[in-house]
């Protein structure tokens, strides 16, 4: 549990008394720096524990270990531990610990990623218990001033009371009491059935300040004497600088330094970004592009094409045997799908600012992985990681891209330059899109077997492909496979189930992969096989002459909970009657990140082959619903962000290099074209499933399967704007 | 020197004549609400009001906006409250991560000025700021309901 050893506790408010110096920046910002407060305050607002600190007025302040980027899960996890401690929500506020403390105190809020769909449901049980054990020692404090059995007290909305003679206290008036007592062993956590805060859709606790402009993003950060950075990596995945004139900027307006990034980066530094980013525009550079300067989607596309029949395959989910199925078949269907690079384009550029001296290095950035950034920040600063911090701040965006470290590391390098001042490196849009962390390119070969009465018989699904694993964590490969490529399609599993019982299975992965380097982009690897299995699952009802709901249900005995929400979504748009007319529909489902998803869309397209999305029906089943108005928040941005992938997105390869630079050749779906989105939420309980990539991966696969409807035509490489749509 | 009027105060800039007006903005004035998102007036999230028009601020040289009245996120509310477009915005909870927001509510704020009772094709014709996070829904709903309050 949270027991914190005295001496924990001492090193803590000493080190955090250390950074007020930093601190001080920020309050000069008006926004709320972490434990900014804390530290002047110690005494007056004491932590009760880890997660809880009560000020004498009452106030709470919630403590979050993982990171903001529009999912709302600051404000989810705020009342998981809420509930427990039973204060009063009106009084919630929060802050980010640091990383460097999460270290320095044992890691006592465990993990700050914020990826894979899990800050909520990989975190609320010790939460809970960390808002369960702060209400037990607040109510402890309470009995022993009042010198009457614990028993006999109870809390509510931040205030204890003592039941037989029905005095009270709040919370803010024994924290400082409480804080001394030793932490439970015993934490018993409500039953579901008595959440009062849980499950409700309580307002975002972060809202105000993005309505006025306050809100602090990590491009917005400013301190003293602070010089800002624009840099220039080779465009050519592992190419390198040859050279560059710096002399031909160093008279620019404002330009302090020139500075090479490790092998392949050059940055300017200049006492504003606009300077900065005018002379790096100027600066003659010469590239080594390598050997990868002959790399293009053509190449890369063949590489892929070959692994569709290549013998060498990791299995990731068997049984029967599928080619003697296909060999007996009364009926076989074959396709290939494909699908593309992409780039996350978080609507705020990768940046970090840093400084650097000799005996220590801070960082501040919008990360999805605080500890992973102070590794990298003590690595590129060559400093031991107790001389290293990294203040998290709200992310514009995160998608995957910001659970690397890369823009980290080069702010660090930069800094290193320039010791004891302050460097904001911030990437322009061309940058961002040039050195992403791309959705990995695959492709799949999908072969049906159909007995002669319509059933399916056999699949076998071959992947061939990029593996992100294989790039971003190669020791988590298990003899070379990559597990995470069989997201959605696994036989077993909390996290991912395939939802089809097929008699006669097969789906295996020949491992491809590029230099173009891919990353974790929201949804990762269920978008791609939703599309294949989803859109293969019509082609084979197509196929049999059945409809695409009966066709799956048939398939999904074994499987209620996909079932259900199938069921769901196909109930609420009145699956069973006709569509009106120069309307069709499509469907998909797929289980992701713990939790079971489906949607219907309704589309129609016009006489220029132009597609509509009229409405999608979109159900989720997470277990348990926390937030059910921001979870709806989820479903309808994930359909924007899964519908803009299908509609217009893709990262072509020539030369070696990405060549979309910006968003007016890499398309971004807009207010004209947002379906109305209607989220059917059903959460069936006793588990906890992630909500903000699931939906993604049925976005695309529901509308393709309605243009079929529509249009009798299979598209089956992407983005549509590839395909002509008129009518034939 | 370039004297701009932001948010009803002057100021003297000391700045090159090409630079963008949103770079001005951030780094000389010090109001960094307004964002920067693309840098070639595709994305929106630089939106400001110059004399009462929506303008991408990005694209725009200081050259440009002397003499003319610039105001952004910061100044859009009168006085020390909300202007009804973020009163809505935090009622009904529109920004995810927000980064893109204030460039959206200037956008909105616009439009609703020339149409207080806008329709849904004069919200598509009108609002092409990019939300990465995907706020569409609630966008359309909460303009609406503040044509409404």
């Amino acid at each position: 549990m949270t027991t914190m050893p005295n001496i924990d506790r001492r090193s803590f408010l000493a080190s955090s008394a250390a950074l007020a110096g930093s601190a001080a920046a920020g309050l000069a910002l008006g926004f709320h720096v972490p434990f900014a407060d804390g530290a002047s305050a110690a005494e007056a607002a004491p932590e009760v524990n880890a997660w809880v600190v009560i000020k004498p007025d009452d106030s709470v302040v919630i403590r979050i270990a993982r990171s903001e980027m529009g999912q709302g899960s600051l404000t989810g996890l705020a009342q998981l531990v809420a509930e427990e401690l039973e204060c009063d929500w009106s009084k919630v506020s929060t802050e980010y610990p640091t990383p460097g403390q999460n270290i320095a105190r044992n890691r006592v809020w465990k993990n700050f990623s914020t990826g894979g769909s899990r800050g909520i449901r990989e975190s609320q049980d010790y939460v809970r218990k960390g808002g369960a054990a702060a209400r037990i020692m607040l109510i402890q404090a309470a009995a022993g001033e009042w010198n009457v059995p614990v028993s006999e007290c109870s809390a509510a909305n931040s205030v204890i009371t003592h039941q037989p003679s029905g005095r009270t206290v709040t919370f803010g008036k024994v924290a400082a009491k409480a804080a001394t007592l030793e932490a439970p062993n015993d934490v018993p956590l409500k039953d579901p059935k008595d959440w009062k805060i849980i499950g409700k859709s309580v307002k975002r606790l972060d809202t105000a300040d993005k309505v006025t402009g306050k809100q602090v993003y990590g491009a917005d950060l400013t301190f003293p004497g602070m010089l800002s950075a624009a840099i220039r990596d080779c465009p050519v995945f592992g190419g390198r600088i040859k050279s560059f004139d710096a002399a031909k900027v160093e008279t620019m307006r404002g330009v302090r330094h020139v500075v090479k990034v490790g092998d392949s980066a050059v940055a300017v530094v200049a006492d504003t970004w606009w300077q900065a980013k005018t002379a790096l525009d100027a600066l003659p550079i010469t590239w080594d592009e390598g050997a990868n300067a002959e790399v293009s989607s053509d190449t890369i596309a063949a590489m892929l094409r070959e692994g569709l029949d290549a013998k060498e395959a990791f299995v990731g989910n068997e049984n029967g045997d599928v080619r003697a199925a296909i060999a007996g078949a009364a009926k076989t269907v074959e396709a290939v799908y494909s699908y593309p690079f992409q780039n996350h384009a978080c609507m705020e550029p990768m940046n970090a600012t840093a400084r650097w001296t000799a005996d220590r290095c801070e960082v501040w950035a919008p990360t999805q992985n605080g500890e992973a950034a102070l590794a990298a920040t003590a690595e590129a600063a060559g400093l031991p990681v107790a001389k290293c911090e990294v203040y998290k701040v709200h992310l514009g965006g995160g998608f995957g891209r910001r659970a690397m470290t890369d823009y980290v590391r080069q702010a660090v390098a930069i800094a290193k330059e320039m010791p004891d001042v302050w460097v904001k490196l911030l990437w322009s849009r061309e940058e961002d899109m040039l050195h992403g962390r791309y959705h990995p390119v695959t492709q799949a070969k999908m072969v049906g077997a159909l007995d002669a009465s319509g059933n399916l018989t056999g699949l076998h699904m071959r992947i061939s492909g990029q593996s992100i694993i294989a790039a971003v964590f190669p020791q988590n490969l298990v003899n070379g496979k990559d597990p995470v490529t069989f997201q959605g399609l696994n036989p077993t599993g909390a996290e991912s189930t395939f939802g089809y019982t097929v008699p006669n299975l097969l789906i295996d992965h020949a491992m491809r992969n590029t230099h173009v380097p891919p990353g974790f982009w929201r949804g990762v690897n269920i978008n791609q096989n939703c599309i294949y299995v989803e859109c293969f699952m019509d082609e084979l009802a197509h196929a049999a002459g059945q409809d695409p709901l009966a066709f799956r249900r048939k398939l999904m005995a074994s499987h209620p909970k996909h079932l259900a929400v199938l069921d769901a979504v196909a109930a609420r748009a009145e699956w069973d009657k006709p569509a009106p007319t120069g309307i069709h529909r499509g469907l998909a489902q797929i289980m992701g990140f713990g939790s079971y998803v489906a949607a219907v869309a309704e589309i129609s397209i016009n006489d220029k082959g132009r597609v509509k999305i009229h409405r999608i029906v979109a159900a989720t089943d997470p277990g348990y619903a926390v937030n059910p108005d921001q979870i709806s928040c989820q479903v309808e941005g994930s359909f924007v962000y899964g519908l803009s992938a299908l509609l217009y997105q893709e990262c072509t390869v020539k030369g070696g290099r990405i060549e979309q630079e910006n968003f007016d050749t890499y398309n971004v779906l807009r207010i004209d074209e947002m379906p109305k989105v209607e989220s059917v939420i059903v959460p069936s309980g006793g588990f906890w499933g992630g909500v903000g990539e699931p939906t993604i991966a049925v976005a695309a696969p529901a509308v393709l399967n309605a243009i079929f409807a529509a249009t009798g035509k299979r598209i089956r490489s992407f983005p549509l704007t590839h395909h002509d749509l008129k009518s034939a | 020197m370039t004297r701009l009027t932001v948010n009803g105060a002057q100021h003297d800039v000391d700045a090159d004549p090409d630079t963008p007006l949103l770079w001005v903005l951030r780094e000389t004035v010090g109001l960094t609400g307004t964002k920067y998102g693309c840098g070639i007036a595709q994305c929106g999230a630089c939106t400001v009001h110059i004399d009462g028009q929506a303008v991408r601020s990005c694209s725009l040289p200081l050259s440009a906006v002397a003499g003319k009245q610039i105001v952004t996120i910061e100044g859009l509310a009168k006085g020390d409250g909300l202007h009804p477009v973020q009163k809505t915005w935090l009622a009904m909870d529109v920004p995810q991560c927000g980064y893109c927001q204030s460039g959206m509510i200037m956008a909105v704020a616009a439009l609703l000025r020339e149409k207080p009772k806008p329709t849904d094709a004069d919200i598509d014709a009108a609002i092409t700021n990019i939300c990465r996070c995907g706020t569409f829904q609630r966008v359309r709903a909460a303009i609406h309901a503040t044509a409404d309050a």
